[in-house]
């Protein structure tokens, strides 16, 4: 249950340190025998700080030149958001961006609906091929991406499909399902199913009581999982390039086929842009997995 | 996750139908359909060539063709960069990442903690497309390291750093990075440090203390990102394709030719499942290796 939920791990990580003794105290700073010298943590410490600069200083070089009046050059010419307004007069990348938005949220509601029945039957129940499903779930996210479009295209053609906006979706949905279902059933592992039986014992139905009790308690865990697949369908290129048809040319694919063009401002300016959202939700997103269950605390 | 109810009910099968259709049709379905391709002969267009006598053409063995075909020296070099150039990746990320790991796991602040977690995880989510293209602007001639180095005097004509194994290598690192970190510090915030301190007390030099105490405790971690950054490695084309040169071309971008460029489907199906088996074959040997340890599997 790795990659998509490291901060579900996060915010379970205090069980783990209640297994050690009370007077280590929880995650002391120095353990003797982890890093005993000040200067090994100091090195630890200098070497961290320069794996971040190496993550994060490309991603604000991009934003700074963003920013740059030169056109061809690095030279710093100026600031200017010229470049931006210039989005706003490119068609060609407005109507990537409406058909991107068109699949994110198409992709997002449908996807974000089936993962979360998928996250209850396989939270709540057991049943006929559950291991074969959780595996199947995990598979979408750990083959390769070019094996996935290949296939989709392949199965487009041979069904006779014409590829356009829609296969784009359908294929977004079909990598989306899984991240829903990992990320809605961390957080139904916490959930206090006595809230429902209550419900239950004062006469609601199954459906007024899913969505008057469970739905608000686990909606944390749905929202984080829906913004989650937004920010990967709208970021998707590899099967997008694959499964998109005429006309339904996505945000990616566009800044794509800009970039081999050649390296221009406007791809810089698109590109921080469409960074910058996605780092909000995913920000939002990982902070709606982290909190712990409000229903939990209710107990 | 404990708590299943114990009457056989209809509820699970309705909860998960949606995704096993969705999956079924849209994954499972598309790549048996890939499969059954690869076998067939390209007709014009790139389409399926119909067969008229099936049984004549199983005899024939013809319906191996794509396979024969995929194994001809022509294309061992392609195979052997990108096994060699994942293998150097993963590698990369190992050494780059165990010590970052180490140190927001057990070094770092407590309070902290958090903070330096999502400064992985949000490149983690972030767009790969852009993250490559950051270094486009960083290393091309017009870029930001020849600029500055030019500007200094240093160099008197840009170097190529863009369009070659040296930058494809730096891409993939860069992309790959965050896979390798969250499962070693998943394995790491897990460890107990009373053992260290065991071992410490016992006399053992706190290098011997990580070679026979902390690396073993935090092998599932280890062996986990070297799985998860190894496979998207070996599948990937956006990277070569942008910061690679002509003699950069890697499997996915081989794969990738034949449906976009030389219209190839069945060939370019043959290799993706080839890459699939390579995949899937180490997807079986991490379950076997977890198992064997006695460990849930971490992905």
């Amino acid at each position: 249950m790795l990659t998509p939920e490291p901060a579900t791990r996060a915010a379970s990580a205090p069980e783990s340190v209640e297994t050690t003794p009370a007077f280590v105290g929880p995650r002391a700073p120095a353990p003797r025998g982890a890093a005993p010298f000040p200067w090994e943590r100091r090195l630890l410490g200098i070497h961290s700080a320069l794996v971040y600069l190496f993550l994060y200083a490309p991603i604000a070089i991009l934003i700074v030149f963003s920013f740059n009046a030169a056109r061809q050059t690095a030279r710093w010419e100026g600031f200017t958001v010229q470049w931006y307004a210039r989005l706003m007069e490119n068609t060609l990348i407005l109507k990537a961006l409406k058909n991107s938005l068109i699949v994110a949220g198409v992709t997002t509601v449908v996807a974000t609906i089936i993962g979360t029945l998928a996250a209850l039957a396989l939270a709540r129940y057991s049943f006929r091929g559950k291991g074969a499903t959780q595996a199947t779930l995990f598979l979408p996210i750990i083959i390769p991406e070019i094996v996935f479009g290949a296939a989709l295209v392949t199965f487009f053609g041979a069904i006779q499909l014409r590829l356009s906006i829609w296969t784009v979706i359908l294929s977004h949905i079909a990598f989306s399902i899984s991240y829903v279902a990992i990320v809605v059933r961390a957080r139904l592992a916490g959930f206090d199913r006595s809230l429902e039986e209550a419900a239950m014992d004062l006469g609601a139905g199954p459906v007024q009581t899913f969505f008057r009790v469970t739905l608000p308690v686990i909606l944390p865990g749905v929202i984080a999982g829906a913004l989650l697949v937004f920010t990967i369908s709208i970021d998707d290129y590899v099967v997008s390039s694959f499964v998109a048809g005429v006309g339904a040319t996505t945000l990616p694919l566009q800044i794509y086929s800009m970039i081999k063009v050649g390296v221009t401002p406007e791809v810089n300016a698109v590109s921080s842009l469409l960074l910058l959202a996605t780092v909000v939700m995913i920000v939002v997103s990982q902070r709606l997995q982290q909190e712990p269950g409000k229903g939990e605390s209710r107990r | 996750m404990g708590d299943e109810t114990t009457k056989p009910t209809k509820a699970p099968y309705l909860l998960i139908a949606p995704s096993w259709a969705a999956l079924g049709i849209l994954f499972l379905l598309p790549l048996l359909v890939m499969f059954i391709i690869s076998f067939g002969m390209r007709g014009t267009y790139g389409g399926l060539k119909p067969i008229d006598d099936l049984w004549a053409y199983i005899l024939s063995g013809d319906f191996l063709a794509n396979y024969k075909r995929s194994l001809e020296p022509l294309y061992w070099p392609i195979y052997w960069r990108s096994f060699w150039m994942a293998t150097v990746t993963t590698v990369l990320c190992l050494l780059i990442s165990y010590p970052i790991a180490y140190y927001i796991a057990i070094v770092a602040p407590a309070r902290w903690k958090n903070l330096l977690l999502a400064l992985v995880v949000i490149p983690f989510w972030t767009s790969f497309l852009i993250r490559t293209y950051a270094w486009m602007l960083i290393l091309r001639t017009e870029g930001l390291i020849n600029t500055v180095l030019m500007e200094g005097g240093l160099i008197d004509k840009p170097l190529d750093l863009l369009y070659n194994e040296f930058a494809v290598m730096i891409g993939l690192v860069y992309g790959e990075l965050p896979f390798m970190i969250l499962p070693l510090y998943a394995s790491l915030e897990k460890l107990d440090l009373t053992l260290l301190e065991a071992s410490s007390d016992l006399g053992a030099k706190h290098v011997s203390t990580f070679w026979r105490v902390t690396l073993p405790l935090t092998m599932p971690g280890v062996v986990a990102g070297v799985v998860l950054v190894f496979i998207p490695s070996i599948g990937q084309f956006v990277v070569s394709d942008l910061l690679g040169g002509a003699k950069s071309m890697l499997v996915g971008n081989l794969i990738q030719n034949q449906f976009a460029v030389a219209r190839h489907r069945p060939f370019g199906s043959a290799i993706a499942f080839e890459l699939t088996a390579v995949v899937l074959l180490l997807l079986f040997a991490y379950a076997w290796w977890a198992k064997k340890r006695g460990q849930e599997a971490m992905l």
